[in-house]
């Protein structure tokens, strides 16, 4: 990728929350109307279908919880895509990384489930974070030491891991005497808590994964800005050969920034494995990896940012699916095409409305100067 | 053994027909310095049109030209996003297969009302094998009429026209004036410019040769290799065309070898299924579907051959003024 394709949000003279608020809005606003304009075409209102999605989405207690609990996993695979934007890399891996950190958590699961819950829990959070930044941490070698572009070899990482968990499912793992492809149930000692286990509110999926999400966030944002190796990540990202001067290894930088990445994409494996299916399952990651792009670049890269993006996209999903229970010509797909929607704007064309808005604010600027 | 290795070649050329026109696509693209991940998307897209405008009209040529004009109109907007607004790249091509992997579905859904598919395609309304002249004459001649016959002979017009687009591109690239500035764009930018070439506009057309063999390569999926369109039909086969065309160093003919090969690994598979194989046993039939990945992460890795890239790849092309 060239130097200046992978910066998010170059500087312009305009007040930042143009930049961070009124820009996103209008290329999220972008993105609806386009949805709302296919809506129509397979024959559905779309302010309907809105009011389906919002009520479907937060309405309702269960609807928080459900919402929550995509939320989840979309600030794992959103934090995962940043860090390696940060370092100015661009990681399509996460989906192979999450499926191989779920293994991680499948095989602590179902191999160490004599220990107790409080050690269990931690090996298994651990094991997610060793497989899934194993699994980054291949590509990242090879584009750090041996030129070989990490697009390319974390999209072939996407289909090879496809195969380990096919073929462990279909031929190793599978529950005895089972027809589907997955591994029989955990005990329940490694079980995640839900949140209504301990809180008055209704079954949902949601569970403990959204707090350990909540404390990545933080940490994230201490280590990438108020840490030396954080630092570090961040001037390789800026400009590799600058960084070099000032005695920064670039290729050291490059494993370690695709490690994180690696281990939080692998924490999609707790919240969903270990949190909610409590059995390995194959295609437990569902997209999840790829719609973390599109919320690390809504999110711009940063934690809070991230966190509404990902709270987005997890009331789509939810509000998605209530939307195909309601409406008779939409179904759960169509919640995939606001996604590629939402990416389309927000991503490839962000320089599309920037000038206008940009232009705008600086001329307004202008005329209030000449006026004072 | 001739004969199963005869029908072993034959299966290999249909499964790589989508492969070769897709990553002939690519090649037009990368060499004009424009990444193309979007090669999924505007398969699956030409896939489901020209199935869906086969089975409405009646005709398979509708159909295709259908196929033709959503990859086109898809590549054009990887253009308006790259080259016009010089967004990024990789993230338009994302942004473009998962955009097209819900639609197809959705408006396959909510038009045929059969669970994200296409009606099957029975009769005129798709492409069917043709028997080229003598083959039924020749059949009984041992080795050659034999290969003529059951090989070369009995494929549908798709798969020739994948053969032939082979020298056809190699043509255009490497004897023409236009594949001349076209892989000149992709390495050196600056320099065509200088020359009083309009850069942009010579990328809008090399992603337009890419959205019209794209398109053929996609609607072979849905109304030549199968007789309908389903959802997520590509199943990788983008990638794959990619990595295939990485294999091949960005060449026409050596990327065609490297789709065969791929081809040809599925088509073992298929055969090898359950089969008890001397010395190494049943060979799970993940890993077999695994190599080709495996292998392009090789080849990056420079163990088998280093591949260079085209220089100008993945950056926009920004005039001085």
């Amino acid at each position: 990728m060239s130097e200046n394709s992978s910066k998010f949000g170059s500087p312009a003279k305009v007040p930042a929350w143009v930049n961070l608020a009124l820009i996103p809005l209008v290329n999220l606003t972008a993105a609806f109307i386009l949805s709302g304009i296919v809506i129509l075409i397979v024959g559905d209102n779309p302010i309907t279908a809105l009011e389906v999605l919002v009520y479907g989405a937060f309405g309702y207690a269960d609807a928080i919880g459900y919402t929550l609990y995509y939320t989840t996993n979309f600030i794992f695979t959103g934090l995962a895509v940043a860090i390696a934007f940060h370092c100015g890399l661009f990681n399509i891996g996460a989906e192979g990384q999450a499926m191989i950190g779920g293994l991680g958590v499948g095989l602590v699961a179902l191999y160490f489930d004599a220990l107790p819950f409080w050690a269990v829990i931690p090996i298994a959070i651990m094991a997610a974070a060793i497989f899934g930044g194993f699994w980054a941490a291949v590509p990242a070698y090879l584009q750090a030491k041996r030129g070989s572009h990490i697009v390319i070899t974390t999209i072939m990482f996407n289909f090879i891991a496809a195969s380990i968990m096919t073929y462990l499912l279909v031929e190793v793992l599978i529950a005895p005497g089972g027809q589907s492809p997955e591994s029989r149930e955990f005990v329940e000692s490694t079980w995640l808590p839900f949140f209504h286990d301990f809180l008055p509110m209704p079954e949902t999926p949601l569970n403990v994964s959204f707090l350990f999400a909540l404390v990545l966030s933080a940490a994230f944002y201490y280590f990438l800005w108020h840490t030396r190796w954080g630092y570090e990540v961040r001037v390789v990202g800026e400009n590799e050969t600058a960084a070099k001067y000032a005695g920064i290894s670039p290729a050291r930088n490059i494993i370690l920034a695709m490690i994180i990445s690696g281990a939080l994409a692998g924490f999609v494996g707790v919240n969903e494995i270990l949190g909610v299916h409590h059995r390995l399952i194959l295609e437990f990651t569902g997209g999840f990896g790829f719609v973390g792009i599109a919320v690390a670049l809504m999110g711009r890269n940063h934690p809070v940012g991230i966190f509404l993006a990902a709270l987005l996209f997890g009331a789509l999903y939810q509000g998605g699916s209530e939307l195909a229970f309601e409406m008779k010509s939409i179904n759960r797909e169509m919640v995939i095409v606001i996604q590629g929607l939402i990416i389309l704007f927000s991503g490839a064309l962000e320089h599309m409305f920037r000038p206008t808005i940009e232009n705008f604010f600086k001329k307004r600027a202008g005329s209030a100067a000449v006026e004072a | 053994m001739f004969e199963i290795f005869i029908l072993l070649m034959d299966a290999t050329f249909r499964v790589a027909t989508p492969l070769v026109l897709a990553a002939m696509a690519g090649m037009f693209s990368e060499r004009s310095g424009i990444v193309d991940i979007g090669l999924e998307g505007k398969m699956l897209g030409a896939a489901f049109a020209a199935a869906a405008t086969a089975y409405t009209t009646g005709s398979v040529w509708l159909g295709l030209m259908a196929g033709i004009v959503t990859s086109m109109a898809l590549s054009m907007l990887h253009a308006y996003a790259c080259v016009t607004h010089k967004g990024n790249q990789v993230v338009s091509g994302m942004a473009i297969n998962i955009m097209v992997a819900g639609l197809t579905p959705t408006l396959a859904f909510a038009w045929f009302q059969r669970g994200g598919q296409t009606p099957a395609l029975t009769g005129d309304d798709r492409f069917h094998s043709i028997t080229l002249p003598f083959a039924e004459a020749v059949r009984d001649i041992p080795v050659i009429g034999y290969t003529y016959a059951e090989l070369i002979s009995g494929h549908n017009i798709l798969v020739y026209v994948a053969a032939a687009s082979v020298p056809i591109c190699a043509y255009v690239l490497y004897r023409t004036r236009f594949g001349l500035r076209v892989r000149a764009v992709g390495e050196n930018p600056h320099a065509v410019d200088t020359a009083g070439i309009v850069v942009n506009k010579l990328r809008y057309q090399a992603l337009m040769v890419t959205g019209l063999l794209c398109g053929i390569g996609g609607s072979y999926l849905s109304t030549a290799h199968g007789a309908a369109f389903i959802r997520d039909m590509t199943a990788g086969k983008g990638y794959l065309a990619l990595a295939a065309l990485i294999f091949g160093k960005w060449k026409p003919v050596p990327t065609l070898f490297a789709c065969l090969l791929f081809a040809f690994t599925d088509a073992l598979q298929a055969r090898l299924q359950g089969v008890d194989l001397p010395i190494v046993g049943v060979i799970p039939v993940q890993f077999i579907q695994a190599l080709p990945y495996v292998l392009t992460v090789l080849l990056l890795a420079g163990f088998v051959g280093k591949a260079i890239p085209p220089k100008a790849i993945g950056q926009p092309y920004i005039k001085e003024r």
